[in-house]
């Protein structure tokens, strides 16, 4: 259960941070050019973070933190669709599908 | 500048726009229901997808505040993955700067993936299209997909608590999440930079107020910035 208070400064400043990077460029900071090195590491921002958030989540996944190889099949499933096909979709499916036989056979 | 060839932008940024609809729509659907699992009640659910406009973050916020993490590390953490949309703003300044300070503004909250390609592609296709016009296609881009993030939204806050017992939803958001990032995985660079942060996501699990995610994140962006400086120098890139 996620605190209510918690909750509401989350989305706030979630709000108002997403804003000021949208608007930064736009609104802001006009078209002058951005140092190199800077926009070299935030070219990959997302494809660190979302990864470093997603791999404890599918090793830990099992009871008290173990290991389920029936989501880790999923999660590996889904990896390599999405990076063969490029489609978000085919991954999606790719993933639940192979999660939903998995437990299946895991019983 | 007439406005018949500013409506007709207007409608032929809808009409690109339209198929990502079908992208939008099961994540805004999904976040709606595993928000409401986690005791958000619909009110809460509209909120978040109102002021916030970020699948990704959205999902990361959630989940770590059901981790019960830090809220600075909640914030932190869906911010960073929230950055590209400062590379965007970058991108489309060029084409869209001169417009009133109002219209960037408006641009800026409506700022995602799907307006930025949708936008960029065409004002680089079509660089004699006026201010005007370059604005109202903007929004056109964003108007459906806008409203399907937001009525998706609200059918899953909807369904969140009718769905039978037995679907592994814990596990809905891992999938979407590598779902998202795997057909990011461009180049070398982008594949050393995950396989960094996952191995010292892993590694570093332990770390309280889930610093952890922060310390792997940097490492995986410093990770893919000199893979890429490499391949530069060995003339690869």
């Amino acid at each position: 259960m996620v605190d209510k208070t918690t909750l509401w400064i989350v989305i706030f400043g979630l709000g108002a941070g997403s804003f000021l990077l949208r608007f930064s460029f736009l609104g802001l900071v006009g078209d002058r050019p951005l140092p190199d090195w800077l926009l070299r590491h935030l070219r990959y921002t997302a494809v660190a973070i979302l990864p470093a958030l997603v791999a404890p989540l599918v090793v830990y996944s099992g009871e008290n933190g173990v290991t389920d190889p029936t989501r880790v099949t999923a999660a590996v499933a889904t990896v390599v669709a999405g990076i063969w096909t490029k489609s978000v979709f085919a991954a999606i499916g790719t993933g639940a599908l192979t999660l939903a036989i998995a437990l299946q056979f895991a019983g | 500048m007439s406005s018949t060839t500013t409506n007709s932008a207007f409608w032929a940024g809808v009409r690109d726009g339209a198929p990502f609809m079908l992208v939008a729509g099961p994540f805004a659907l999904l976040f709606g229901v595993l928000a409401t699992e986690a005791g958000l009640n619909l009110f809460e659910v509209m909120s978040f997808s109102f002021v916030v406009i970020a699948g990704a973050a959205q999902f990361t916020a959630l989940q770590l505040m059901q981790d019960e993490a830090p809220t600075i590390i909640v914030l932190i953490s869906a911010l960073a993955v929230n950055l590209r949309v400062a590379m965007y703003s970058a991108a489309l300044t060029p084409y869209l700067g001169k417009a009133p300070l109002w219209q960037r503004a408006f641009a800026a909250y409506l700022l995602v993936d799907q307006s930025y390609a949708l936008s960029h592609s065409k004002f680089e296709a079509e660089p004699e299209m006026s201010i005007p016009s370059r604005v109202v296609y903007y929004f056109g881009t964003c108007s459906l997909v806008m409203m399907t993030w937001f009525a998706c939204s609200y059918l899953g806050a909807a369904l969140g608590t009718t769905l039978p017992p037995g679907i592994p939803l814990d596990f809905a958001l891992p999938i979407a999440f590598l779902s998202m990032v795997a057909p990011m995985m461009r180049t070398m660079a982008h594949l050393v930079a995950a396989a960094v942060a996952i191995v010292v996501s892993l590694v570093a699990v332990s770390i309280p107020y889930s610093l952890g995610l922060i310390v792997a994140g940097m490492a995986g962006m410093l990770a893919g910035a000199q893979t890429e400086l490499w391949l530069r120098s060995k003339g690869q890139w």
